[in-house]
């Protein structure tokens, strides 16, 4: 029982990686199978595969394939004005496409110096947390789920719907909320609303000590979780991990602390840490997060003015052109710093726009490199703690 | 023991059990929230089909159709948009820039039908259950635009200072101040449409987003050869069914107009308009009266080839433009810039000439290949009321007329003006600018049968001519003039409750037993103007067609019964310049057909 949870095998049995990267695998000698993990897998984070090279349940080498949901989202924003840009960025990151819409807006107001009304950044701070909540709520028990505990899914999802309900009551729509758009946001709370998310926000108190029972304090859960898919603290910087997964090691970076936007300064809270830096460091920071952004989440009702402008006056949409200039924005996602890189030269659509997702170090380079030397039947466990999101790697 | 409560606490889920499922709490089928973004409604009555829910559209989703089954209104596309949702995105900024709000979004979010061609369809026509859905997305309220409703205030004399001088009042737009109002144009091009001379106004005011002032230039003489004047007294008619004056204000069209006129120098023009090499086809044109028909049709036909010669019987050239609207409105040299262009082609201006006495119109069908007259409106008319033969009793059109060639203007303290249109206006605060010249003070009146709403002067001019401290009170017919000794003593009015009867005819009611006196020693009528056709012999008469209001029946062309004589202008419209633009480039055109032919 003593080792059971400080099981950490030797997983460098197969030095196979030469010097020059490529690898020394004789397909042909028996020893090793090529296998596809996705695109189409119901464990896989979206449509990403991972091309895996094993030997017996050991992989010797990884490669992750993406490709099967490019739309071009960055080219067609550059080919529309830049009002029509927000409904189309959204779709860069599905589960969570409140920062897309945050960062384009963002960058607009920057590249044209217009500045927001303070209720309209009242009310991007709250759904920008409220985004962080639902996204965590499908997060933090997905990552049982992976280790087949569907329990704690089934209750995340359920809470999370009801995230949804009240983002249909504020912005019109359920996922895509096209709620954030260039110069300020598209309505005040409706009445009785901050009730309604209050009772919501109860019942996941609730679901955070049951998830806790269910999930932190499952010997199984901690079995497959701890010691497994480990980041080391010196990979940080090598591979540009952020968020949740940086903060896994112990380097507390956090966009809202450390490049403060919105209203983020007025909010009293400090961004959980571990050191582990294994998948259950990470969905222990996770967990904390989920804690945190509810407090945050009743912070912004308890500070925010009742009413209020929620739109600066902007130029005529229709033929809105913008100086030439560029600007990086970022904000904090639930999985780390997500930034946009929007250049204009001018002319009444963006010459350039780039996002930068976390997903795209993270699942390309980074898992890459874990996947080397773990078990097999972890490799859905070790994709869902980074937190990956296919979509974002795709632009 | 820790080891042990891991292995027990996840029993703790059983709990659950007892339960019931959240998906028998929350059925599915629940009406959405009420800012839901579903399907389409539109009011076809309210919308005016200008296509910005079009334009806006970022998946092209929308398309402007041409509909049947409903009313055609002024300032109306007559299409209506047409949205297929194999390509929406339910984004709603078509229902947030919508300039009428007339398109919202409903919170129906199912729709089942085998047939995918359904699902293109013109939300309002095609009657769909969700039309009567009072939830869904409207346009947040309020100060929540995608444009500017407020038109940019242009810049003007204070009232004080401008009631001292005929001094321009309007200063003109600044750049800024262009480009600001500018920018609030959606261009639907409904204005187009409603202006007489179908000018290019969205592509003019482009032009002034994009700072290029010479393609202004270019696109304002392709259908108006007169833009510094038009673009100072025009009706604008745009303005009425501007798209942004259903929110808000319509765009300072004519303002626009002006920037680019005066921010032309006019030595440049030739340069700008291409019009240094002009051909010469040998054919010659006599065109009687220099006002804006006669300008505009030998403009035109100028570049098409002709040789014109203008025939005006005043010393100068403009017509009424000049003769009729006071300098502070128009100022002389502003007309001079856009008619001196147009001689600068070769237009040739003979003053000082009357058809009928100087030369008969007969020799000016013989000497030359086509005539077009627009010789306009300067009689002016009486109300007729006892005592309005009085010498002190003057027609608005004479006064003005005298006060542009510069002669003494009869001119008293107490003046009464009876008229409510524009000429009215002007002759009221032409006046009360000599009068405060000459004593210092203004003490004049107008009044008119309409009552305050539907008084046909432009808002602005009345407005202004109160600031000017002129007294204008309408809602009065004139009953008698009061006389002693062939002085004029006032004038006697009685309440006029409607001026037109359910006809729409012309046909005042009055009150009787509700009176008023105007003390005055001088009167001025502007009811109207009537024409001088003395200049046509009973020959040509007989040959001419005449309706019934006595006017001179036209082809679309403006050709008369005589197949070379052409007529338009204000004889032909009724008394407005850029009518008279519009029917000189139509009749220019009909000359070139006619001419081509014979």
């Amino acid at each position: 029982m003593s080792n059971l949870f400080n099981w950490n095998p030797d997983r460098s049995k197969y030095p196979l990686m030469k010097e020059d990267g490529s690898l020394d695998v004789d397909l042909s000698s028996q020893k090793f199978t090529k296998l596809w993990v996705g695109p189409n897998h119901p464990g896989v984070t979206g449509n990403m595969a991972v091309e895996i090279t094993v030997s017996g349940d050991e992989i010797v080498h990884a490669k992750t394939h993406v490709g099967y949901l490019h739309r071009g989202f960055e080219k067609l924003i550059e080919r529309r004005l830049f009002i029509q840009g927000f409904p189309t960025c959204i779709r860069m990151c599905v589960a969570e496409p409140d920062y897309n819409e945050y960062l384009l807006s963002k960058s607009i107001e920057d590249l044209s110096g217009i500045e927001i009304p303070e209720m309209a950044e009242w009310l991007r701070t709250l759904v920008l947390e409220m985004a962080r909540l639902q996204s965590l709520l499908r997060t933090v028990p997905g990552q049982g789920g992976t280790f087949s505990l569907g329990l704690g899914v089934q209750w995340g999802m359920y809470l999370r719907d009801l995230i949804l309900d009240r983002f249909e009551e504020l912005t019109g729509g359920r996922i895509y909320h096209m709620y954030i758009l260039p110069g300020g946001v598209r309505g005040l709370l409706p009445d009785g609303f901050k009730e309604r998310l209050e009772e919501n926000l109860q019942l996941i108190d609730e679901f955070i000590i049951k998830i806790k029972k269910l999930m932190f304090d499952n010997a199984v859960f901690k079995k497959r979780a701890i010691g497994v898919g480990v980041i080391k603290k010196e990979w940080v910087d090598q591979f540009g991990i952020v968020g949740p997964n940086a903060r896994s090691v112990g380097i507390s970076r956090d966009i809202r602390k450390d490049y403060s936007y919105l209203k983020y300064q007025e909010l009293d809270f400090e961004p959980p840490t571990a050191t582990d830096g294994d998948i259950f460091a990470r969905s222990t920071v996770r967990y904390r997060e989920l804690i945190q952004t509810v407090d945050l989440i009743r912070q912004i009702m308890a500070k925010m003015p009742e009413k209020g402008d929620i739109k600066s006056p902007t130029p005529n949409v229709l033929h809105w052109k913008i100086p030439k200039g560029e600007t990086y924005t970022r904000s904090e996602s639930s999985r780390g710093e997500y930034g946009m890189y929007y250049v204009t030269d001018g002319s009444d659509k963006p010459r350039r726009i780039n996002l930068r997702g976390p997903s795209y170090n993270h699942a390309m380079t980074l898992l890459e490199h874990m996947l080397v030397n773990a078990n097999i039947s972890d490799v859905h466990a070790i994709m869902v703690s980074l937190q990956t999101c296919p979509p974002e790697i795709e632009r | 023991m820790g080891k042990l409560k891991d292995i027990l606490s996840p029993f703790t889920a059983w709990g659950g059990v007892i339960k019931d499922p959240v998906t028998i709490k929350n059925p599915i089928g629940r009406p959405a929230a009420p800012r839901y973004r579903g399907f389409h409604k539109n009011e076809v009555d309210v919308c005016i089909g200008c296509g910005s829910c079009e334009a806006i559209c970022e998946n092209e989703a929308i398309d402007l159709v041409p509909v049947e089954g409903i009313k055609a209104k002024d300032g109306d596309s007559g299409l209506r948009p047409m949205v297929d949702y194999g390509r929406c995105c339910w984004c709603a900024l078509c229902v947030d820039v919508c300039t009428t709000g007339s398109l919202t979004l409903s919170d129906e979010y199912t729709w089942v039908s085998e047939n995918a061609d359904e699902f293109r369809y013109i939300p309002g026509l095609d009657k769909k259950d969700w039309d009567k859905n009072e939830n869904g997305w409207k346009k947040p309220e309020p100060n929540y635009e995608f444009y500017s409703l407020d038109r940019v205030k242009m810049p003007e004399l204070h009232a004080q200072e401008r009631g001292q001088s005929f001094i321009e009042f309007i200063t003109g737009y600044s750049k800024q101040q262009a480009e600001l109002e500018a920018d609030r144009c959606v261009e639907c091009g409904i204005c187009t449409s409603a202006c007489p001379a179908h000018m290019g106004i969205p592509e003019y005011i482009k032009a002034i987003r994009n700072n290029d002032l010479e393609e202004g230039l270019r696109i304002l003489y392709e259908t108006n050869p007169l833009p510094e004047i038009c673009g100072r007294i025009c009706t604008h008619k745009c303005e009425s069914v501007c798209t942004m004056g259903h929110k808000g204000d319509p765009i300072s069209i004519r303002w626009l107009k002006r920037y680019i006129a005066d921010q032309n120098p006019s030595e440049k023009y030739k340069e700008i308009l291409n019009a240094e090499n002009l051909v010469d086809n040998g054919k010659k044109i006599a065109i009687i009266g220099a006002g804006p028909a006669g300008l505009s049709t030998a403009y035109y036909l100028k570049l098409m080839g002709y040789q014109c010669t203008i025939f005006e019987k005043l010393p100068e050239a403009g017509g009424m433009m000049r003769y009729g609207i006071p300098e502070y409105r128009l100022p002389y040299d502003q007309i001079d810039k856009d008619v001196n262009y147009i001689l600068s082609l070769g237009v040739e201006i003979k003053y000082n000439v009357n058809i009928g006495t100087d030369i008969t119109l007969e020799d000016l069908g013989k000497d030359f290949d086509a005539v077009f007259a627009g010789t306009g409106l300067h009689l002016g008319r009486s109300t007729r009321v006892p005592g309005s033969d009085n010498k002190n009793v003057y027609f608005a059109t004479d006064l003005l007329r005298e006060i542009s060639l510069g002669q003494e203007v009869p001119l008293t303290e107490k003046i009464v003006v009876i008229g409510g249109g524009n000429v009215a206006m002007d002759i009221t605060r032409s006046l009360a600018r000599l009068q405060n010249i000459k004593y210092g003070k203004v003490d004049i009146l107008a009044t008119c049968l309409e009552s305050e709403d539907i008084m046909p002067a432009d808002r602005e001019e009345v407005v202004e001519a109160r600031e000017e401290l002129a007294i204008v009170d309408p809602g009065w017919g004139p009953k008698e003039i009061e006389t002693e000794n062939e002085k004029i003593k006032g004038l006697h009015v009685v309440k006029c409750l409607s001026v037109f009867d359910e006809n729409k005819a012309f046909n005042p009611k009055f009150d009787e037993e509700n009176k008023k006196f105007f003390v005055a020693d001088m009167i001025v009528e502007s009811i109207g103007q009537g024409m001088d056709l003395s200049y046509l012999s009973d020959e040509f008469k007989e040959n001419l067609r005449f309706s019934n209001r006595g006017r001179i029946e036209v082809d679309d062309y403006f050709q008369s019964g005589i197949d070379w004589l052409f007529v338009g202008g204000d004889i032909i419209q009724g008394s407005d310049v850029i009518h008279g633009i519009a029917n000189g480039h139509k009749a220019a055109i009909g000359i070139d057909n006619f001419l081509m032919k014979k």
